[in-house]
């Protein structure tokens, strides 16, 4: 039974970027203007030192020290776990009060850090590689590792559509709420940095060789980054019982497809104004009630300009105040809309909003200059993130004040 | 709410796809040997444009080209929505730009295998040849990829959020998967004949494949199939018992008992150990029921359940069970429930009405 009127809220976060390993750090240093993008260390890999990414400064070891995974598992499942348990402790619920509890993520290569370790020795040899490192290869199995290590067992998903699957993974959380299937989602997305995805990213040529300057008229590409996000959405009747937890409601949503080109966005952004015009519908806000937008804002060429110009269209001539924290954490792929739905969530309760890092000369073709200072004290009643992906797929949400 | 399926495109190892009009169920079965079940391939330049099919890998044309079929034969030019399921994505892509990245040691790559390695490429070239914007989903969760698919479509209809939506499912098997998903021993040892499946009382099963796509509406429509009337899932039950009372519990919700189901469709794949759960549910909830298995047709897949789907509308549609399955409903055909499990992690429940 479907209730559109019924509100969602998010009760809990938990994430883990270059820039911390938990909500805390993250917040600090978003605070600090400290970017978490270096050299390359964790991967063995040919473009160490000649291209930059975004790690999570913690080891596999250390990862599953915090954890309580076994280290040899995928990276993705460690960031994972490190994220969701954060944000399932932050909620503060128990699995005793018999409510129906969700775990629904979203990865974008699966268990590939360890496939590609697999693989080297399987090409010499079809009887050779160490099959536990292909066991979890699937973007379902990651998820499964974490759903069991926080015991969720009533429903448990992926998502997979590129760039925005933890923005879909969130939003459809919120509907399984909303249609009376669970009563409590942690939802979010979890990406570690692999050889694949590196190489993949190269091989586009949208890579920066220097820390990315979104939205910057010199803009060069983006930096790759890994990490987790995850929000822990509740029903109004769970969210009855523990007011002073919750950080906001999902107040709208919205999915639609670019159909322009399977990697390039179009030049007016048709798929990403069309996912910012559906989520301010569901939410029946107007543009000039948002606040905020942390920008999708890759740091490429097509990708700012495109939803620059959505942005412009849709939102002319009030421009709210905007900023793309990729700047800080690098591009986390399948995370990213996890990571950023927390910075949402933490925008709105903190009244903060943060910094578009590194923007020198604002883009000339855009009437609106992206935030270059963090902020406080600004009231921040609704937030719109958006995560735009490969496939053309764009999804936007919408959180707001309670 | 009722799901109306009003259509249907599937590729598999079968003549599933593009029959004729008029032609029969499941007219004959197509028997291979070995312990690999290949999907026979249609000739892609009726549904795909050619500049389109150059670039794409098999999974990908098999795809698109069942999502065309089941559109057309809908007479639907676009969807209010597209959601894919798919457990393994697109692995011939996958594997290509992983070996060429260990072999020439990362350099002199190319982007199209790792661009079309996303794991929802199938569903946005369908929304690029359809120059669709609306809502596209892909779910990739292991034994249950379709039937989160299924679930989203279900709901989108339900919050009127559309009104056909365009739904399915596609993994296919590469030499790598199979090589790889061998060692796991998921396959059968030596060769046998997909008839033989149900026969040979080993380990393991067939490794199979298959694209399958439905159109399905909140409307009803002179064309449908079949409504589907309820999807319920869950993951890894405790044992014999809690998977009888998930079972019972969901035909329960449904207001309807064991004995108003004419055929039950199960899962039964050949593999001595996962089909004890299906021989102990013959002993107790479906004691009584006309039971017929459908994985020597296919093979083992995680997604095999839209292949399921698409038997159960079909067999609905065509009012009686294809002479190949060697079995014959008692009554006529209103209620059919598909029953599932991959690998006992991942099982999953469809109730099929004739409309």
């Amino acid at each position: 039974m479907y209730t559109k009127s019924a509100a969602v809220y998010v009760a809990g976060v938990g994430v883990v970027s270059a820039i911390g390993n938990d909500t805390a750090s993250c917040l600090l240093a978003l605070e600090n203007e400290t970017a978490g993008i270096g050299h390359i260390t964790s991967l063995d890999t040919i473009h160490k030192n000649i291209i930059p990414v975004a790690e999570v400064k913690l080891d596999n070891r250390q990862l599953a020290a915090a954890t309580g995974l076994t280290p040899s598992v995928s990276r993705t499942a460690l960031l994972g776990m490190m994220a969701a348990k954060e944000a399932w402790n932050d909620a503060g619920i128990s699995h005793q009060n018999n409510l129906r509890t969700g775990f629904v993520s979203a990865n974008s290569v699966g268990g590939m850090d360890k496939t590609e370790a697999f693989f080297t020795a399987f090409l010499k040899d079809k009887n050779s590689g160490r099959l536990k490192d292909v066991a979890n290869h699937e973007c379902g199995a990651v998820t499964e590792l974490v759903a069991d290590a926080l015991g969720i067992k009533n429903f448990v998903t992926t998502i997979s559509t590129a760039c925005s699957s933890s923005a879909n993974s969130i939003f459809f959380g919120a509907r399984l709420i909303k249609h009376n299937i669970l009563d409590v989602v942690v939802a979010g997305g979890a990406d570690a940095l692999t050889k694949f995805t590196l190489n993949g990213f190269n091989t586009l040529q949208i890579l920066d060789k220097e820390f990315c300057q979104p939205f910057d008229e010199n803009r060069r590409g983006l930096n790759l980054g890994e990490g987790a996000g995850y929000v822990v959405l509740v029903s109004e009747r769970v969210a009855a019982n523990i007011k002073e937890k919750l950080y906001c409601r999902l107040s709208g949503y919205s999915n639609a497809n670019d159909a322009h080109h399977q990697t390039a966005s179009s030049p007016d952004g048709a798929g990403s104004y069309a996912a910012m015009k559906g989520a301010l519908a569901l939410s029946g806000l107007q543009t000039t009630d948002i606040s905020y937008i942390n920008l999708h804002g890759t740091g490429t060429f097509n990708n700012d300009i495109s939803e620059g110009t959505a942005i412009q269209r849709l939102f002319e001539p009030h421009y709210p105040k905007m900023s793309s924290t990729k700047a800080f954490t690098g591009h986390t792929l399948g995370a990213s809309g996890g990571i950023e739905a927390v910075f949402s969530s933490l925008a709105i309760k903190h009244n903060i909003i943060y910094p578009n890092l590194r923007l020198q000369t604002p883009m000339q073709a855009l009437p609106f200059i992206p935030e270059r200072v963090f902020q406080k004290n600004v009231n921040v009643n609704h937030v719109l993130s958006n995560s735009f992906g490969f496939g053309g797929n764009c999804s936007s949400l919408i959180f707001s004040k309670y | 709410m009722k799901t109306f399926i009003r259509a249907t495109g599937n590729i598999s190892p079968q003549k599933t796809f593009g029959s004729e009009p008029g032609a029969s169920l499941l007219q004959e079965l197509v028997i291979q040997k070995g312990n690999r079940l290949r999907c026979a391939e249609p000739d892609y330049l009726k549904y795909i444009d050619a500049k389109f099919i150059r670039r794409m890998s098999r999974i990908i044309k098999m795809g698109t080209a069942a999502a065309m079929e089941c559109l057309h034969e809908a007479g639907i030019k676009s969807p209010d929505a597209i959601v894919m399921g798919t457990a393994y994505g697109c692995l011939e892509d996958t594997g290509l730009f992983l070996k060429k990245m260990v072999e020439q040691n990362e350099e002199m790559l190319t982007p199209t295998a790792f661009i079309q390695s996303t794991h929802n490429t199938i569903g946005a070239q369908i929304a690029l040849l359809l120059q669709c914007h609306n809502y596209n989903n892909t779910f990739v969760h292991r034994g249950l990829s379709f039937e989160s698919a299924l679930l989203d479509a279900i709901m989108l209809l339900e919050e009127n959020a559309a009104t056909t939506v365009l739904t399915g499912a596609a993994d296919e098997i590469t030499d790598y998967s199979y090589a790889i998903l061998s060692r796991f021993g998921l396959y059968k040892k030596g060769s046998i004949a997909n008839t033989d499946l149900y026969n040979t009382f080993s380990r393991g099963t067939l490794a199979g494949e298959g694209a399958a796509f439905f159109l399905l509406s909140n409307q009803a429509s002179a064309k449908d199939y079949a409504t589907l009337d309820a999807l319920y899932t869950f993951y890894k039950p405790a044992g014999a018992k809690e998977i009888e009372e998930q079972i019972a519990g969901f035909l329960k919700d449904q207001h309807i008992t064991a004995a108003d189901i004419d055929i039950v469709i199960t899962g039964r794949n050949g593999d001595t150990k996962g089909d004890t759960v299906y021989s102990e549910l013959e002993k107790t909830v479906f004691e009584k029921n006309t039971v017929i298995n459908y994985k020597h047709l296919c093979g083992e897949y995680p997604t095999s359940t839209a292949f399921a789907l698409w038997l159960a509308a079909s067999v609905i549609k065509e009012g009686s069970l294809p002479a190949v399955l060697e079995k014959s409903a008692t009554s006529k055909i209103k209620h059919l429930l598909i029953y599932n499990h991959y690998q006992n992690i991942h099982h999953s429940l469809m109730l099929v009405t004739a409309c």
